[in-house]
């Protein structure tokens, strides 16, 4: 047996209000390729950036030893002279400068007086060779394609002695060719120069095809490390890893009382808003009644997100065709002020980056989006703004002394229900909530679940996105299931279950019916 | 006293500049051998810096959508007096009709930099650097390089001067030499109090938290004798310097403008978040606009001001008034990333600036040297804004302290 080249011992990580690890193990032996499979939010991408110091230690408790040597990162630097280099999900390139540039990004070919050009890309043109990256070390990132630039992030790593590659979803925006090459040259690597990866992805197939050891982990703790060096580990087994859990009263009870028709949308067609040629949505009928909360599962990156906001006003994509129909009617709406103004809400996923003012307060972010109802000819009313700002901290019992509270100075938790109080106070009959629990903990979690109870009594339509699998079969009447831009599924509540989503999800990625133009 | 400390902590900036200004009065007055709260020199104080005030109100609209400043505020307001001179001077034009008219071109210029700004998206700090050199550039052609003076009576009497001793007759034998102002001063007290005081009692009567009856009173009886004060010394003198009643006309609409409008809510919407603000269903790109329209109308007001304080157009006027005003949002607290700013910390801001040039200039300290202070002074309220809301924790020092612990 291999001396173990990576020990990572009962690393646990808690973040405010979350525990994202939870006492995680992980041994990786020398020259072997293992894969951290598991949910989204399961803890995969903390661990990692644990291990490339990311997150500095200090901020963690536990133990890392690398080559039997106990190690204490502060930084990335610090990681990478030992040879660990990480390969984010999102590109770490300059787009404006070329291939042999960002080769040497921070570890540039200096030579006397400055940097040795000549030095930086013939070593360049060395170490895209070993990747088979046929291209001009003087060419520019923005002019090659996506797999071009994993394999120059790869050629990076090479450039600084890697001996332990991570890769956070490498295959994930690449194509099935693209994909199997990359999967080709880890195998290579691990044959030829012994360089030991991990690997995070959620691509089964690629996992069975390309892993010796399989790490499943689950709600921050690691479940089961399952040996796949015979082959042989199916895939059907790696889901019941990832996804069989207990569910006790995670979700409180409803009486589904469904009513007429809300939402109906007909063959709803986005390209992606910079690459116009790109299909992000494609061809998507859906619908959603009164009273009723209907889901989308799928990946990140299927599309779910940018349905909803183009659906929101077209706040995303260009050339957007299809019909929506509200009750019935049908509508046209070119902005998120006509959308909001027709009933229409959107809770956006990345509360931080487009659903907050985080410099302002609880009150003024509550009101936001319909100041009319509580001002008259543009004049706030600040009493009744204020009293509504108190009444929703009342109902969704978010936590701060005073209304007046800076939002940025929340808790998670308390960000989430801001957001909602926000979007409930705009008084929509649609309501649109993208990843609503993201980042929060359980008993936030629950709270939230009970508040979008709530308002389906109240007669409103739910359409809810959600990357974690038992949310959506906890909540929803009706599930659909969203692959690469398209509908592939439709389920309701009793026949859905977390195995036969999964499975239809990968059944669909594997047919690899790509229609990206790359 | 848990909520005063919070109220205080929020008003941190605010307080610290107020107590600053304070701290700079008094440190002049005593230099200066009370030159600097002499009435006149009270009076002078008011006509060198209202120009500064009405610009920074602009400019403080453009920092709040995100940290944007306007470059070309001071050739606006130098090619504004160049059309007045013209208008007026020149082809001897009815004054009034000169005013709207300068007004107009302001607000065009203000639309010409918006379009470029809020729908070509092209960034504020491009398209005012090459305004600055445009309308600079217009004014020297206007001019033909000369100076064009004097305006007539009647345009220079709109921000000139003193406001008249009208309400003399009510003059108890004070010895004051314009009574009025020193009744104005108690009139607008009275109002403030008043304001306060009922803002209080609604607040009570509808059932929101209030503070306590003291600290409202104190709060407000100390502005009001600050502001007794103040007209006191220019009774003192000529009387209220009727540029002052522009400038509060300023101060007034454009705090109303921010704090209670759904126009200014939107402009802290869009510098906080511009994609929420987005989502929400602001139109960003139209309150961009609007904020640039207002920049140039207020620098066109400013060099109507100017224009007439020099009593001449002339085709340097206003060189570097945008770095003033630009100073003043900063040292009054806005945030250089947008969405955080008041009217009141702008004024605050202002105050310290005029108060620094004037008490430096009395001294008899060189230009140059002057400059080097404010400059100083810029850095340091900045810095202890970015510091104070950091908590800053010099990054390397825990750094040092975990090396010392491995070692």
């Amino acid at each position: 047996m291999a001396q173990a080249l990576l020990e990572m011992h009962g690393i646990t990580k808690t973040f405010p209000g979350v525990r994202a690890l939870d006492n995680v193990n992980l041994t990786v032996q020398e020259g072997e390729i293992h894969a951290i499979v598991g949910e989204n939010g399961a803890g995969k991408s903390t661990l990692m950036n644990v291990l490339s110091g990311v997150w500095p230690y200090g901020t963690y408790e536990g133990d890392i030893f690398f080559d039997g040597r106990e190690c204490r990162f502060l930084n990335i630097k610090d990681s990478e002279k030992l040879g660990i280099v990480i390969i984010h999900q999102e590109l770490a390139l300059v787009p404006y400068l070329s291939i042999g540039e960002n080769m040497f990004l921070g570890n540039e070919q200096t030579g006397f007086g400055g940097i040795n050009w000549d030095l930086t890309y013939s070593n360049a043109q060395k170490h895209m060779q070993e990747v088979g990256l046929e291209e001009s070390p003087r060419t520019l990132i923005k002019d090659i394609g996506v797999g071009k630039q994993q394999l120059v992030e790869i050629a990076k790593a090479l450039a600084k002695n890697v001996r332990l590659l991570i890769l956070d979803e490498p295959t994930s925006s690449l194509n099935d060719e693209d994909s199997i090459n990359l999967l080709n040259l880890l195998k290579k690597f691990r044959e030829e120069r012994g360089i030991t990866s991990i690997m995070i992805s959620h691509k089964l197939n690629e996992i069975a095809y390309v892993a010796d050891k399989i790490t499943v982990i689950r709600d921050g703790s690691t479940i089961e490390t399952l040996d796949n060096r015979a082959g042989g580990v199916s895939e059907a087994r790696i889901i019941k890893g990832m996804v069989g859990r207990e569910m006790v009263d995670r979700f409180p009870k409803r009486v589904p009382a469904i009513g007429d028709m809300a939402l109906q949308v007909f063959d709803w067609t986005v390209y992606h808003p910079l690459y116009t040629e790109r299909k992000v949505v494609n061809g998507v009928s859906i619908n959603v009644r009164r009273g009723e909360v209907v889901g989308i599962a799928g990946l990140i990156g299927a599309g779910r997100t940018e349905l909803c906001q183009s659906l929101f006003g077209r706040a995303y994509g260009s050339k957007i065709s299809g019909t929506l129909k509200k009750d019935g009617k049908e509508l046209l709406l070119n902005s998120p002020a006509e959308a909001i103004a027709h009933g229409f809400a959107y809770i956006t996923e990345n509360r931080k980056g487009d659903g907050l003012v985080l410099t302002d307060s609880i009150v003024h972010n509550i009101t936001l989006s319909r100041l009319e109802l509580v001002s008259r000819r543009g004049v706030i009313d600040k009493d009744h703004e204020r009293h509504a700002a108190e009444d929703y901290r009342g109902r969704l019992t978010i936590r701060t002394p005073d209304v007046e509270q800076t939002v940025g100075n929340l808790s998670g938790g308390n960000q989430q229900k801001v957001l909602l109080g926000k979007w409930m106070f705009s008084m929509p009959d649609i309501m649109m909530l993208d990843e609503p629990t993201r980042g929060v903990d359980v008993g936030a979690k629950y709270e939230i679940y009970s508040i979008i109870n709530d308002l389906v009594s109240q007669g409103k339509a739910v359409l809810m996105i959600s990357s974690e699998l038992p949310e959506l079969l906890g909540m929803c009447d009706r599930i659909y299931v969203m692959v690469e831009g398209r509908i592939v599924g439709e389920m309701p509540r009793a026949q859905a279950t977390q195995e036969n989503i999964m499975d239809l999800i990968m059944q669909a990625s594997k047919r690899g019916q790509t229609t990206w133009v790359n | 006293m848990g909520k005063l400390k919070a109220a205080f902590s929020k008003n941190l900036k605010q307080f610290v500049m107020l107590i600053a200004l304070v701290v700079i009065i008094v440190f002049f007055q005593v230099l200066t051998r009370g030159t600097l709260l002499k009435p006149m020199n009270v009076f002078n104080l008011v006509n060198q810096n209202a120009y500064v005030v009405i610009l920074a109100a602009g400019m403080l609209i453009c920092i709040l959508t995100g940290g944007n400043i306007d470059l070309s505020a001071g050739s606006v307001v130098a090619f504004v007096g160049a059309c007045a001179g013209t208008f007026m001077i020149t082809w001897k034009w009815d004054p009034y009709l000169s005013v709207a008219l300068c007004l107009l071109i302001g607000l065009a210029i203000g639309m010409w930099h918006g379009f470029w700004i809020a729908y070509v998206r092209i960034p504020a700090f491009i398209v005012t650097l090459s305004g600055q050199l445009i309308f600079r550039g217009l004014t020297l052609i206007v001019l033909k390089g000369l100076t064009l003076a004097p305006f007539p009576k009647a345009f220079s009497a709109l921000s000139t001067g003193a406001i008249g001793n009208f309400m003399g007759f009510l003059d108890p034998g004070s010895g004051l030499r314009n009574f009025t102002s020193l009744v104005i001063g108690v009139i607008l007290a009275a109002a403030l109090v008043a304001v306060q005081l009922k803002q209080r009692a609604d607040r009570k009567r509808k059932g929101y938290s209030y503070d306590g009856l003291a600290s409202t009173l104190l709060r407000s009886l100390v502005i009001a004798a600050a502001l007794i004060y103040f007209f006191y010394l220019l009774a003192n003198y000529t009387g209220t310097p009727v540029v002052l009643i522009t400038v509060g006309i300023v101060l007034m609409i454009y705090s109303y403008l921010t704090s209670k409008t759904v126009m200014g809510r939107h402009l802290y919407a869009v510098g906080g978040n511009e994609k929420a603000a987005r989502l929400s269903g602001v139109k960003t790109n139209k309150i961009m606009f609007l904020a640039y329209v207002n920049m140039s109308f207020l620098a066109a007001v400013a060099g109507l001001v100017f224009a007439a304080r020099l009593n001449s157009s002339s085709p340097q006027a206003g060189t570097g008034f945008e770095l003033d005003a630009i100073g003043a949002c900063f040292i009054g607290g806005a945030s250089a990333y947008g969405g955080i700013g008041t009217v009141g910390g702008t004024l605050i801001g202002a105050l310290i600036m005029g108060v620094l040039n004037n008490g430096m200039s009395i001294m008899g300290i060189s230009i140059d040297l002057q400059q080097v202070v404010k400059g100083l002074v810029l850095l340091a309220a900045v810095a202890f804004d970015v510091i104070s809301k950091q908590k800053i924790s010099f990054s390397f020092l825990p750094k040092l302290a975990s090396r010392k612990k491995a070692a």
